[in-house]
């Protein structure tokens, strides 16, 4: 289990695997999510990369932030890509072509898993290609332009779900993408925050103890789509978490583990305030109304992950 | 060995032979039975091939993507809307230079929704920077799947080659297909030597990345570069083939007693069986028409094609696809050929869509219609009007 002493001796030895100089906004919350999971793989790592941020700001040609074998092919299939890596590994491994245990990673947003990578993540997790999956869910398109996408909460401002004088921003709540990989039965799900660190590098090295797809769903902070201030990713991250909108845990072979759980469960608004998005719905009642209805929402699904944890923990 | 075979059947034959490193495909009719047999391979250990039986077209060419860059020989198979669902990552194939060997049976695009033959399905896919072959016959789809693959992984090419076979009319139907042995096919394609391997982790490569307008344009030239070396490539691994399998192929196309030949009919595909038939009953009656073939469809060999024309008074260009609001795509092609100085009359046929029978007399027709045709003039061949 690492602590902040391990973490740092692996940023040295491995932390140039993600380097410096690439064009990531200040206070992005990618970096510190890239760097941390790459770190705690042991193995050499080969990564496939969704279109977005990490993508875009990484790979500007002629130069290149990636010090591991990296591609990137299109928007929606991450998965799809990494599972052709894996498959041409195991091919050339039967052939003792390559014998060198080599490890696959997935870095995708939101976008690129909950919307239109969602078919082609689906399908790799089903043949069970030995992957680990990060989401980095910022909860829009943040590449683009803050437009909303299924992992954006119900009352964003998102400029395709903008506050307006009628809709008080998007109509609609959030997709659970990770019950969704749950559903999938991989040996390995879990939700993690770049305001918990340890936590997520806890993860990493429990799910690359088993072979086959894991996902690990990465709270990543965006301040600028987010609105909120520059030195601000880990503290909201963590407001996120603490207000159980974003409760870390895991389901390793079906059996659920709530990672960390908040001395004191903040109320939503803790997590609402600071954030430029969410201004507009403490100025009318029916932003009000959505307030209370994340809240209820929160509350609800946090009673059910605990009873998820309490129905599978006989199982382990 | 000779044997009485479907098309699918020979394609399959040439893909276990060769033994790519790694299948990702997706079924679609009229495609689906060389997956099958593909699987059956695998299953029954004729192969040592990863197969990836993915959700979509789009994944199968996304996972040949990363099975190529990861440096695995790789090959797939499509049709139709499955092609249309690759054509994004098709481009980027070719983008990245990887040597994806496809069979493509032919079959119109929707809509309306139909499973029969036509070409508009590789014509949706004539910019994205793949080689494209036409094959005539089984015989020829198994011959050019084995040399699209020296083609596609010749070092100065390394781009993504489809072979065209017509849908049903090849794939469905059983015909004699010599094949060769097992060891000489091998041999033949060599071991595979990928650049730039992701499975290099010493060498870490970065595949895929963001290019500005500051360097794309020099990228895509380069892209070029890689197409503009396919013809001698071409003509280089048809004459190795050619000594190896005894069956001649020489040339980007196929010249049917075009020497003398006044009219001149231009197809790419099965038709051209038939209108072979159609020359050989008219020439017998002593009349001068021959049959160019197309082989090579990208790049198109505009000076060699316009060179075995120019003597033709008369030529019909068919086009298995229409090119809406313009002229076809194969006409475009040969007749940009002549710009600017003489050459015989040209006329566009568009025929067969969406599986519409061409029969012999139809191809009568088009020599007939020659006679009186005036170059820029698009007719249409077997069509109720």
């Amino acid at each position: 289990m690492p602590n902040v002493k391990v973490l740092a001796q692996r940023q040295e030895q491995r932390g140039s695997r993600f380097t410096g100089g690439h064009s990531l906004c200040s206070g992005c919350a990618e970096p510190m999510i890239v760097r941390t999971v790459l770190n705690a793989i042991e193995d050499p790592v080969v990564v496939a990369n969704a279109t977005g941020c990490l993508e875009v700001a990484s790979s500007r040609y002629p130069t290149s932030a990636w010090n591991v074998p990296w591609i990137h092919s299109a928007f929606e299939n991450a998965a799809a890509t990494i599972a052709g890596v894996e498959a041409a590994y195991r091919a050339l491994s039967r052939k003792g072509k390559i014998t060198k245990r080599i490890r696959f990673v997935a870095f995708a947003g939101d976008g690129g898993t909950y919307d239109i990578g969602l078919q082609a993540l689906s399908g790799a997790l089903e043949r069970g290609h030995d992957f680990l999956y990060i989401v980095l869910n910022n909860e829009a398109y943040m590449n683009t332009g803050v437009q909303r996408s299924s992992a954006t909460p119900r009352g964003a401002n998102a400029t395709t779900s903008p506050a307006g004088s009628v809709i008080p921003g998007k109509p609609q709540d959030r997709k659970d993408l990770t019950e969704i990989v749950v559903a999938h039965r991989v040996p390995y799900v879990a939700q993690a925050s770049v305001s918990n660190l340890i936590d997520l590098a806890n993860k990493v090295e429990r799910a690359m103890k088993y072979e086959g797809p894991k996902l690990i769903n990465v709270y990543s902070t965006c301040p600028l789509g987010w609105r909120t201030p520059w030195d601000s990713a880990v503290r909201i991250a963590k407001l996120a978490v603490d207000t159980c909108y974003w409760p870390l845990y895991e389901v390793e072979e079906g059996v659920y583990r709530v990672t960390y759980k908040p001395k004191e469960k903040l109320p939503i608004e803790e997590w609402l305030k600071p954030q430029g998005r969410f201004r507009h719905l403490f100025k009318s009642e029916k932003g009000k109304a959505i307030i209370r209805e994340l809240q209820e929402a929160v509350d609800r699904h946090w009673e059910e992950l605990l009873m998820k944890e309490r129905c599978t923990q006989g199982k382990a | 060995m000779k044997k009485v075979m479907t098309g699918h059947k020979a394609v399959a034959e040439a893909m276990r032979q060769i033994e790519p490193d790694v299948v990702a495909v997706y079924p679609i009719t009229p495609q689906s039975e060389i997956a099958e047999y593909y699987a059956q391979y695998v299953a029954d250990g004729l192969v040592r091939t990863e197969l990836v039986p993915v959700e979509s077209e789009h994944s199968a060419m996304s996972a040949c993507v990363g099975a190529a860059a990861a440096g695995a020989r790789v090959i797939t198979a499509t049709a139709s809307q499955g092609l249309a669902l690759m054509v994004e990552i098709l481009y980027i194939a070719a983008s990245m230079r990887l040597p994806i060997v496809m069979a493509l049976a032919n079959r119109a695009l929707s809509g309306p929704i139909n499973i029969h033959c036509d070409h508009s399905d590789a014509y949706l896919a004539r910019d994205s920077g793949a080689v494209q072959i036409f094959a005539e016959s089984a015989q020829e789809a198994y011959d050019y799947m084995v040399m699209a693959q020296r083609i596609a992984e010749h070092k100065d090419v390394r781009l993504p080659v489809i072979v065209n076979l017509d849908g049903f009319t090849l794939t469905h139907s059983s015909q004699v297909v010599e094949t060769l042995p097992d060891e000489r096919v091998k041999e033949f394609v060599g071991e595979y030597e990928p650049l730039y391997p992701l499975l290099d982790v010493d060498n870490p490569s970065t595949w895929g990345p963001f290019a500005m307008p500051d360097y794309y344009f020099e990228l895509k030239r380069a892209q070029q570069a890689g197409m503009e070396a396919v013809p001698e490539v071409f003509l280089s691994v048809q004459e190795e083939y050619s000594r190896l399998s005894g069956r001649p192929y020489k040339g980007f196309f196929e010249a049917y007693k075009l020497d003398d030949a006044e009219r001149v009919i231009v197809v790419m595909g099965s038709t051209a069986g038939t209108a072979k038939v159609v020359v050989d009953e008219l020439r017998a009656r002593g009349e001068r028409v021959g049959l160019l073939k197309v082989w090579l469809w990208r790049p198109f060999p505009r000076a060699e094609v316009a060179e075995a024309l120019s003597g033709a008074k008369a030529v019909a260009i068919m086009d298995r696809a229409l090119s809406f609001g313009n002229m076809g795509a194969l006409y475009l092609d040969i007749t940009s050929a002549f710009a600017g100085r003489e050459g015989p009359t040209f006329v566009n046929y568009i025929y067969g869509l969406g599986g519409r029978d061409v029969p012999a007399e139809h191809i009568a027709q088009v020599f007939e219609g020659l006679e009186d045709a005036v170059t820029g003039e698009l007719r249409y061949l077997g069509l109720r009007e």
